[in-house]
């Protein structure tokens, strides 16, 4: 018998015993389908120790770094301890250390944070308002070169967070915020790899954490980004985004207006009708899209129908703001 | 010992090679499209990845039972045999251009075939 810790309660296990098969036995309710490692269904995470690698096979690596396994397919060798829980309920306080305006619609905001806090940039974190009011961001900044969190509040007529982002929030509040979480990050290696971008609205946040980590890691293969909004309003970072451009040969930056025209810097079209007109087969690209749900989730099966694995396609979903 | 299905297909790494090309075929064919619609990518993708190693005679632990269960939101849909059969077409022409030959496509389609009731709701 070893000892099977679960969202805190501790359950007896048999050796040959897998994580489902205990959970179930005493009731516990894990939703799964297949018991055979394929479905995924049965996922949860592992609290402090790397599950058995026979438990991964088939997650993504950025699951596997976070320490995803798969219920049914995990025996562990002795105790072992696992949560359903997302790794962003864990709070800490961060102070603002400025809230800027850089467009109309934009507000960027930055934060002190205390240390240990590993995140990659372009994962996105859960904050809270002191009232409890919860919403998500993506992560701009880079830890190697920033000392703060940055985060882009897009301001929305209903947004009860944006509008108290933009009108009150000001330097020396303090906040909370949640463990980074996501997998829209880039993964060094493959440096060869074009990479296509596709972001709309504050969308750029993570994509641009994204960019400059790439460009960091010295990624060589061309990286082309879209950045789209309806209005010129939407559209931010264009001069950093431009001498970018101009620093690194194999990064293209196309700014893109929806509903505005009479621009001659920027592209008239949306950011995904741009990106696959001029890219119409993706096999063997990386890509990241970042922006209003509908338009993530149209574009992901574009950039898949272009040729690009599954594997290849990251995506920042804001699924999981949950209490 | 003879080699089964699953591994004469080559096991895992068969399937992880045939997903991405049998999901792409799905999502572009038009018979079939619409009842992958709505469905998160990932978790779709995962569920194709089950399909497939069901198919290829891998591990799994699916009853007919899970597979009328798996399937019944579909029938409301209007699931019927010519989306059984676009399946297996799709499936048959993607492990042709894995370079799989005739006879062990014919077992895989086999596997699909007989598991047509149960998707169906058939004697459900
Ligand atoms: C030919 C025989 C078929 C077999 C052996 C089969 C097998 C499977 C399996 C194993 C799953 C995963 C179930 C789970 O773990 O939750 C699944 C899910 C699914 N199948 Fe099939 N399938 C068949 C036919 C079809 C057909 C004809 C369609 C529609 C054209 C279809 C559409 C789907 C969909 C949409 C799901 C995902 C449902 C969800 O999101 O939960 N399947 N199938
Ligand atoms: S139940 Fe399907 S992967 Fe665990």
């Amino acid at each position: 018998m070893s000892k099977l810790t679960f969202d805190g309660i501790a359950y007896n296990r048999t050796a040959e015993e897998s994580v489902l098969d205990c959970l179930t036995r005493h009731g516990v309710v894990v939703p799964n389908s297949c018991r055979s490692g394929i479905c995924q269904s049965c996922m949860l995470r592992a609290v402090s120790d790397d599950p058995p690698a026979a438990a991964q096979k088939g997650l993504k690596e950025t699951q596997k770094e976070q320490r995803y396994f798969l219920a049914c397919s995990c025996i562990p060798s002795g105790d072992f301890e696992a949560t359903s829980e997302l790794p962003q309920l864990t709070r800490t306080s961060a102070q603002v250390r400025a809230v800027e305006k850089i467009s109309p619609a934009i507000a960027r905001v930055r934060l002190d944070y205390s240390r240990p806090f590993d995140y990659r940039p372009g994962q996105f974190l859960n904050l809270y308002r002191p009232d409890g009011l919860i919403r998500t961001y993506s992560i701009a900044s880079v830890p190697q070169f920033e000392d703060f969190i940055e985060l882009h509040v897009q301001r929305t007529e209903q947004g009860r967070m944006s509008r108290w982002v933009h009108e009150e929030l000001k330097s020396g509040d303090l906040v909370h915020i949640s463990a980074p979480l996501g997998e829209c990050y880039y993964r060094p290696g493959n440096t060869e790899q074009p990479i296509l971008m596709v972001g709309t609205g504050s969308g750029l946040a993570p994509l641009y954490g994204v960019l400059r980590d790439a460009l960091r890691a010295k990624h060589s293969a061309p990286i082309w980004l879209y950045h789209g909004s309806r209005t010129r309003d939407g559209l931010y970072l264009i001069d950093e985004l431009r001498s970018l451009a101009r620093e690194y040969e194999n990064f293209r930056y196309f700014p893109c207006l929806s509903r505005e025209s009479g621009y001659e810097a920027f592209l008239a079209a949306r950011a995904n009708d741009a990106a696959l007109t001029e890219h119409k087969n993706l096999k063997g690209w990386r890509v990241f899209i970042a922006g209003h749900a509908d338009m993530v989730g149209a574009t992901k099966k574009r950039v898949f129908l272009a040729g690009a694995s599954l594997g290849d396609i990251h995506s920042d979903a804001f699924l999981l703001a949950r209490n | 010992m003879a080699k089964t299905l699953y591994e004469q297909l080559g096991g895992e790494a068969a399937v992880n090679a045939a997903v991405d090309i049998f999901y792409r075929k799905m999502l572009s064919d038009d018979r079939v499209s619409r009842f992958f619609e709505g469905v998160d990518m990932d978790r779709q993708a995962s569920k194709q990845k089950a399909f497939l190693t069901m198919v290829f005679g891998g591990p799994n632990n699916y009853s007919g039972k899970d597979m009328y269960e798996g399937h019944k939101h579909l029938l409301k849909m209007g699931l019927n045999d010519s989306h059984v059969d676009a399946v297996i077409e799709n499936l048959g022409n993607t492990l042709k251009e894995l370079g799989v030959g005739n006879d062990l496509i014919g077992q895989v389609a086999a596997i699909a075939n007989s598991v047509r009731d149960d998707v169906l709701g058939r004697g459900h």
